[in-house]
This record gives C-alpha cells, sequence and structure tokens, in this order.
C-alpha cells in the first residue's frame, strides 16, 4: 500500500538504537500510567546524569541511553512488585534465549527459563 | 587438545549467534517483558510509542504553531497567555506539555531553553529532543556563559541584545517563538512552518531566513 508522507514526520532518524527508545516509550508510559511521576522521572535522571558525570563518563547519547536504563530500572524497583534482582534474572533469562535459538528464528523467551 | 577445541567451539559459538542483543538492550528488554507481563502496561502501547516519535511527531509540529503565530495576532496572543491551552487547537498537546510556556523573542530579546538537571523537554510538540540538548556539556553551559554556547551555534548577539535562559523541569517546559524573517509577507502557513526549524524553537539559532527550505 502506498501512502503520502506525513507532513509531519521528524526530518532526521531519531533513534540510534531501537532500546534507546523502548527505554523512553516504557518511561513515558509508565509516568502517564502514574506509576511514578514525571518529577520522579526527571529526579532519577538527573541523579544518574550527575553520576556518570562524577564519572567521567563520556558525554555522548550513548551514556544518556545508559543513565536513562538505569533510572527506569531504579523507578520500577521503587514502585512495582518488580525487583531489581526479578530484572537481572529476566535479562539473564533473555540472553540465553537468544544463545538457544538458532540465528533467525523467533526468539522465545521459554527457552532461556531456568 | 581438548583446551583449543572448547575455546574454538566457543568463538563459532559466539560468532553463530552474535545476533546476541547488547548489554543494555537486554536491560531494556527485560524490564519491557516484566512491565507487560505484570499489566503495568499493554504491550502494543510501547511499539505504538515508538513509531509516533519516530515516524509522526517531531519538530514540524512546533513550526506550525509557530507559524500561527506570526499569522494570526489574535492565536499569538493566546499563545503567550497559555502555550498549553493553545496548542490543543492543533491537537499537540501531551503529557510533557501540560505546562507549556511560550516565551517570544524580539528586537532586544534572545530566549534559550536548556534543562540543567536532565532533558525535559516539550517532546509532544518537538519530538524527541537533540542529543546536543541533553549532554552535560551543554546542561551546565548554557546556564554559565550562554553567549558563548550561542556563538558556537553560530548565533552572534550585540550587547543591546539581552539573553533570557529558561531551565526546563518536568513541570514546566518552554518553547521559543523566534522573529518572523524579512522577505516572507504573503506567506501562508504551510509555507512559514517550513523555514521554522527545531535549534530556532530551542533558542540556539536566532536569524530564520526566507528560502531556507
Amino acid at each position: 500500500m502506498f501512502e503520502p508522507e506525513d507532513p509531519l514526520k521528524p526530518r532526521d532518524a531519531v533513534f540510534d538504537e531501537p532500546w534507546h527508545a523502548q527505554v523512553l516509550a516504557i518511561a513515558d508510559t509508565m509516568v502517564q500510567a502514574g506509576t511514578f511521576s514525571a518529577s520522579d522521572w526527571a529526579g532519577a535522571l538527573g541523579a544518574a546524569l550527575k553520576a556518570a558525570e562524577a564519572r567521567g563518563d563520556d558525554d555522548t547519547a550513548e551514556t544518556y541511553y545508559l543513565c536513562a536504563t538505569e533510572a527506569l530500572e531504579g523507578l520500577v524497583a521503587r514502585n512495582t512488585q518488580i525487583s531489581g534482582e526479578a530484572l537481572a534474572e529476566r535479562k539473564a533469562a533473555w540472553a540465553r534465549a537468544y544463545l538457544a535459538t538458532p540465528h533467525g528464528k523467533p526468539v522465545d523467551l521459554e527457552a532461556g527459563k531456568q | 587438545m581438548a583446551t583449543f577445541d572448547s575455546e574454538k567451539a566457543a568463538a563459532i559459538h559466539r560468532h553463530l549467534h552474535s545476533h546476541l542483543p547488547s548489554d543494555p538492550a537486554l536491560r531494556v528488554k527485560a524490564l519491557e517483558s516484566l512491565v507487560v507481563e505484570r499489566g503495568l502496561i499493554a504491550p502494543e502501547t510501547i511499539d505504538a510509542w515508538v513509531e509516533a516519535y519516530s515516524e509522526h511527531i517531531g519538530p514540524k509540529r512546533g513550526a506550525r504553531v509557530v507559524a500561527r503565530a506570526w499569522l494570526d495576532d489574535a492565536f499569538r496572543a493566546r499563545l503567550l497567555d497559555n502555550a498549553a491551552s493553545a496548542i490543543e487547537e492543533f491537537g499537540f498537546q501531551g503529557n510533557a506539555t501540560g505546562h507549556l510556556i511560550a516565551v517570544e523573542n524580539t528586537d532586544t530579546t534572545h530566549n534559550m531553553v536548556v534543562c540543567t538537571l536532565c532533558s525535559c523537554y516539550p517532546f509532544s510538540l518537538l519530538g524527541i529532543s537533540p542529543s546536543w540538548y541533553r549532554s552535560a556539556e551543554y546542561r551546565a553551559r548554557a546556564v554559565r556563559e550562554p553567549r558563548k554556547v550561542l556563538a558556537e551555534f553560530g548565533v552572534e548577539l550585540g550587547d543591546d541584545i539581552a539573553v533570557r535562559v529558561w531551565d526546563s523541569t518536568a513541570e514546566l517546559r518552554y518553547l521559543v517563538v523566534p522573529q518572523r524573517p524579512a522577505g516572507t509577507d504573503g506567506w501562508d502557513e504551510d509555507a512559514l512552518a517550513a523555514i521554522v526549524t527545531r535549534n530556532a524553537m530551542i533558542g540556539t539559532e536566532r536569524v530564520l531566513l526566507a528560502g531556507a527550505t
């Protein structure tokens, strides 16, 4: 199907990596859902950025999105029933699932669960 | 040798599975799958958000608002009085623009926006902020030495022009309304919107040019 180009489409590519977009999407959606407030998000992100600066991390988009991920993990652990341990275990399960899946096949989380 | 073979096998294994996402990508995948599983976010919401901000919501929204303010004095007055309400006429409101303030450049004033804490930005109106806006360098220097930062962006301001730097917060975000350039008499809203840049609406560009599209 052809369709006319959206006249309001951003001119440049907005995100370098899918996870950059996803971390902001999850954070903004959780703010809208009221899981935590916009001020909570700004505070957590600001603290993570300040810590990165203090460590001397590169002043790059990658550092920004790593800080956003760290901030979101902290807010999720503090404001939901999902603990930091559960996040770490789920991450490991995804890694195992990817390793257990031949290239080109859809990755099923079940394959990584222990 | 067993050691050699197992190392080789591991290398082949890594190669075959080089589609393993990066560490932060896996962290975000863990977040996403758990918040969806616990019913905190509907699964389609994240994809819809990413598509909206990649494909549809960007600075051209803000440009339309600025163009209308140039053409319609009554709208301009509404925008300067209550920007959050004025942009509802376009359907551009969102949770990042609940407390939006429009600040207007004049012959004697230049406005510039920063978020010194993190990256607060009216993204439902301007899209995702540029990388430099979120950098530690811009966040620190925009307040400390705004004229120098502006000069690096190519904006040279005379002493007769005052600079106002607005520090955004989670609750308060800003839109700079640049001055309408000469040579645009008789232009319609579409033509005017096409010359309004993102940086002009953040305040790191001052003089827009007719025919710059």
